[in-house]
């Protein structure tokens, strides 16, 4: 059994022009210890993703359809304080910018302190020297002084080293970690990284990165997701996708990266821009901007189609595959 | 730490250096206190001896050097209506309007943090909305008609409360007269009290609901949701903290709108403290009382300033009290 | 003739535009803003047409017999017929002098938030866009002038002026002082948020262009940034003449504002607090409520407002 199953998620943003689907049909598992990329565009739903697996999101968002299985419990619809008790103590969560999210009037030892003690029965200063072991794993230098300091003392690279020890603090199954590094200076990316990929290994944690930074996607994760407009395109083992991506959408990000380009010439973009998310094409969503575009894009939604080790969602890929016939019949039973 | 005292000290001997200026200038124009002294049926000449004996002719500069070393000395001139040093008559009068003062704080205090706390909680509760549009409405009625209103209602009405007066008080430690303790005083306090914190107690609800529900939209709010904190914590600690910070800061700038109202309430109330004192000098021309009234407000503008600055300081870690930021 | 035509056919554009608009479709769903816009009209009509309308003329002595005072309105025991309202304590009729009332209210609201908006503005848009040491200077100076309470320094100022120039004089000049008193106690509102606007669209793109395409600084404060600072001005002024009316209705209440022969409703008010407790009650409370809604009316505009075109005002 996966450590964590998510089927068929779909999340709603109810608007006052109307709900819009920020997530439609999300469907992927996750293994103990294994470490999942999820990749796209800002916009694709990535963010929106990782706050719906612990049910966190901010209103009007809500998870309108689908489950999230974790132990053996649905996620998504359990009750307010169970779901305390998973949240930052089974499955922690790393945020974007480590400005913002520490509490500019608490001490960093008050922080970490009270996430212990809201899912344990610890005393105060078994606590501390819990947080204080942390802090030493992620490499913050002398950090017994940290623990009295507010964040406002600390650079970004060393909060979102908190931020980690954080969600360290009680030995989670997973992190979930929302661009962990794009907040930081460059310097410190790579860094952060290491820290994050050595902890997790250190410690069997799944982890699942959100990014739209494919070389890091490559050398960090086992698999990943590629999403667009709130849809997964691709998912499969890392270095299949990285290698011979089959989505067109998935080819137009790899051709897009620097490396890919021929000195001295343009980058290879991929043309148009993601379309906003109350006005998605019918048909595959990504129609309007692919190459190889057929009649049946612009009508049907392609289906999931195994490709080697990996699930692609092409009416191309599929086709080749089954062949029109079947792809035919297939549709008709859906 | 003492660099934050010696900064706020300057501050206030600025204020204080422009508030005895402009209280000089009053002295200076209102009224001739030769004529209060004399009376008409005095020569020109003999005027004149007078003005140049009583100083009245010096320099602007010398005279308002005798006036400020006068006023440090806490003699501001006696009273023309009281006959007694109008310093001596403002301080007697003080104890009753801090009373009021602090019984309107109170009031504020207790209901505008748990109700603009609960409606940022609840935005979509009928009790919210409720209390959302009745805090327009409280912004929209003058604090006179509120008084009036209270005194119709508590006062003629239901005849539950007294509509006047500071009722029965009690000395404490020599020159402290309180309606604190006595159950007489403190009905006496009822009205008044309700009638000041009318005017702050919607703009304070407003003001921390929407502040509240900012700060619950903050990232760092979110991750404490994350890390799986009990909601009571996460806005009791985590946010209400936060939501505090900028109410601090307009609290302290609502004092001196506080000490106005004062004049408004007292006066309906006939409430024996400065607001009213000071109503009552200006009706009389009692320029001594009127330069004291002013010098006494300035120097509560004062300490009430530092206070709030030096909460401030202790509540936001990221402001350091010797003043760098 | 053809120039009217044409003057006919691009003025739809803007009628249209303003139809399409948001403002004006929030405004057609919301029944509050729609109320209290309606009121708000019928007291300016009041406003205006007071002479008109009035039975009586308050201001004429010759039309005042004491015989009448302290008639209760026509609907209670004891009323009569032609003072619908009732009468005061001097015998003049309710309803002509809440008219007269309500117009020196309104007249004295509008005119200080002009004034306020007036200084306000010029020094906001100064502050903000030659910056520097006239910027922090001037924001300084707001800083001060905030900390001391509008209507502390309302009534100092006409305390004094009242004990340095008698009474007599006062009368005849307290519209005046209140007006100016109001507007200039006032004037930091508009220059925080106006400064707060001009850093904003200083920045942008539009600006820049103005300058390269050789426009003085006036003209650019004036005809480029200005008409896009309106919408927290709008805002403002709402909320600003709500509050003036307020105080000028305190400082009529203590004594310091309008004289009773020429009453503001605060005025009224006031002469009416000592008939309170002997019944007649009509005499405060009926200029009391046309006090408040008139006050509820602009706080609900403004707030709607608020709500509408979402300003960055400034807070604090």
């Amino acid at each position: 059994m996966p450590l964590l199953e998510v089927n068929n998620l779909e999340v709603c943003f109810g608007l006052r022009s109307g709900a819009v689907k920020a997530l439609r049909d999300v469907s992927f598992t996750l293994e103990r210890g294994e470490r999942l990329g999820v990749v796209g565009e800002s916009g694709a739903g990535k963010s929106v993703l990782g706050f719906s697996i612990i049910n966190l999101l901010s209103r009007p968002g809500h998870i309108s359809a689908g489950n999230v299985n974790f132990e053996g419990k649905d996620l998504a619809s359990l009750a307010p304080e169970e779901l305390r008790s998973i949240r930052g103590n089974r499955i922690s969560m790393i945020f974007q910018d480590p400005m913002m999210t520490l509490n500019p009037v608490l001490t960093i030892g008050v922080q970490m302190v009270e996430c212990l003690q809201a899912h344990r029965q610890i005393s105060t200063s078994d606590a501390k020297r819990i947080a204080l072991k942390r802090l030493q794993q992620v490499q913050i230098p002398s950090a017994e002084k940290r623990l009295d300091q507010y964040p406002h003392e600390l650079s970004g690279g060393m909060r979102q080293r908190i931020v980690i020890a954080i969600g360290l603090l009680l030995d989670p199954d997973i992190i979930i970690a929302d661009e962990p590094t794009t907040a930081l200076d460059v310097t410190i990316q790579a860094e952060i990284m290491d820290l994050m990929l050595n902890l997790c290994e250190q410690n069997n944690v799944a982890l699942i990165l959100i990014t739209h930074d494919l070389g890091v996607v490559s050398q960090v994760t086992q698999r990943m997701l590629v999403m667009y407009a709130g849809r997964i395109i691709e998912q499969g083992p890392t270095k299949e996708i990285i290698n011979d991506a089959q989505h067109p959408y998935t080819q137009g990000l790899m051709n897009a990266l620097p490396q890919m380009a021929i000195p001295g010439q343009k980058l290879n973009q991929i043309k148009g821009t993601m379309p906003p998310l109350q006005n998605i094409p019918t048909g595959c969503s990504f129609n309007p901007r692919c190459e190889y575009v057929m009649d049946i894009c612009t009508k049907k939604l392609p289906p999931f189609t195994q490709s080697g080790n990996c699930l692609v969602a092409c009416h191309m890929v599929a086709d080749s595959q089954h062949g029109p016939q079947q792809e035919k019949l297939r549709s008709e039973e859906v | 730490m003492i660099a934050f005292f010696v900064k706020r000290f300057f501050q206030a001997v600025v204020v204080m250096f422009v508030i005895s200026l402009i209280s000089f200038s009053i002295q200076d124009n209102l009224g001739d206190p030769l004529r209060e002294l004399v009376g008409q049926a005095v020569s020109e000449e003999e005027r004149q001896t007078m003005r140049d004996e009583m100083g009245l002719n010096d320099p602007f500069l010398v005279q308002y050097l005798r006036f400020a070393k006068k006023a440090v000395q806490g003699d501001l001139g006696n009273s023309y209506f009281f006959k007694k040093p109008a310093f001596e008559v403002i301080m007697k009068k003080l104890p009753a309007t801090l009373e009021l003062v602090f019984g309107a704080t109170i009031i504020i205090v207790l209901f505008s943090v748990p109700i603009g706390v609960y409606s940022a909680i609840h935005p979509e509760k009928w009790f919210s909305k409720t209390v959302m549009g009745l805090s327009i409405v409280g912004i929209s009625i003058p604090v006179f008609l509120t008084a009036i209103g209270l005194i119709y209602l508590f006062a003629i009405e239901l005849n539950w409360l007294p509509s006047y007066g500071r009722g029965e008080t009690t000395s404490v430690m020599g020159f402290w007269e309180t309606g604190l303790l006595s159950a007489d005083g403190l009905r006496h306090l009822i009205l008044p009290s309700f009638t000041l914190a009318s005017i702050m107690l919607p703009l304070f609800i407003r003001l921390i609901r929407a502040e509240m529900m900012e700060v619950l939209q903050s990232e760092y709010v979110k991750f404490a949701w994350a890390k799986g904190i009990s909601p009571r914590r996460i806005y009791f600690v985590h946010a209400l903290k936060n939501t505090m910070l900028p109410v601090i800061t307009v609290g302290g700038v609502q004092i001196g709108t506080m000490v106005a109202y004062t004049i408004l309430t007292e006066t309906v109330f006939q409430w024996p403290g400065m607001g009213f004192l000071f109503l009552e000098a200006v009706n009389r021309v009692d320029t001594p009382l009127i330069v004291a009234y002013l010098i006494v407000v300035g120097a509560i503008f004062v300490v009430t300033n530092t206070l709030v600055d030096l909460i401030y300081g202790l509540v936001n870690p990221t402001v350091n009290l010797a003043g760098k930021k | 003739m053809a120039d009217s035509t044409q003057q006919m056919e691009q003025q739809p554009t803007t009628l249209q535009r303003f139809k399409a608009s948001h403002f004006w479709h929030s405004f057609r769903i919301d029944r509050v803003a729609q109320l209290s816009f309606i009121v708000f009209l019928i007291y300016a009509l009041l406003a205006i047409f007071a002479s008109v309308i009035a039975p009586f003329d308050p201001y004429d002595a010759s039309q005042i017999d004491i015989m009448n005072s302290e008639i209760p309105p026509s609907w209670e025991e004891g009323g009569e017929e032609g003072f619908l309202l009732g009468t005061d304590a001097q015998g003049r009729d309710m309803l002509s002098t809440i008219l007269y009332g309500t117009r020196v209210s309104l007249m004295i609201g509008l005119c200080a938030v002009a004034l306020q908006a007036l200084l306000g503005i010029v020094i906001g848009l100064t502050a903000g866009y030659i910056g520097g040491r006239v910027d922090s200077l001037l924001m300084r100076i707001a800083d001060i002038q905030l900390s001391f309470s509008t209507l502390m320094v309302a009534i100092i100022v006409l305390a004094v002026f009242q004990a340095t120039f008698g009474t007599e004089l006062y009368q005849q000049l307290a519209m005046i002082m209140l007006i100016l008193v109001i507007g200039i106690a006032e004037w930091p509102q508009y220059a925080r948020t106006i400064r707060a606007s001009v850093l904003a669209e200083k920045k942008k793109e539009y600006v820049d262009a103005a300058r390269v395409m050789g426009f003085g600084r006036l003209r650019i404060m004036f005809r480029h940034i200005l008409p896009n600072t309106l919408s927290p001005i709008l805002v403002i002024s709402t909320v600003q003449i709500a509050n003036a009316i307020i105080s000028e209705a305190s400082l009529s209440f203590l004594g310091l504002g309008m004289p009773v022969s020429q009453p503001s409703l605060g005025s009224l008010i006031s002469s009416g607090f000592e008939y309170i407790f002997s019944g007649a009650w009509w005499i405060t409370v009926i200029p009391g409520v046309v006090l408040v809604v008139l006050v509820l009316v602009m706080n609900l505009l403004g707030d709607w407002m608020r709500d509408v075109l979402n300003p960055k005002l400034y807070k604090g």
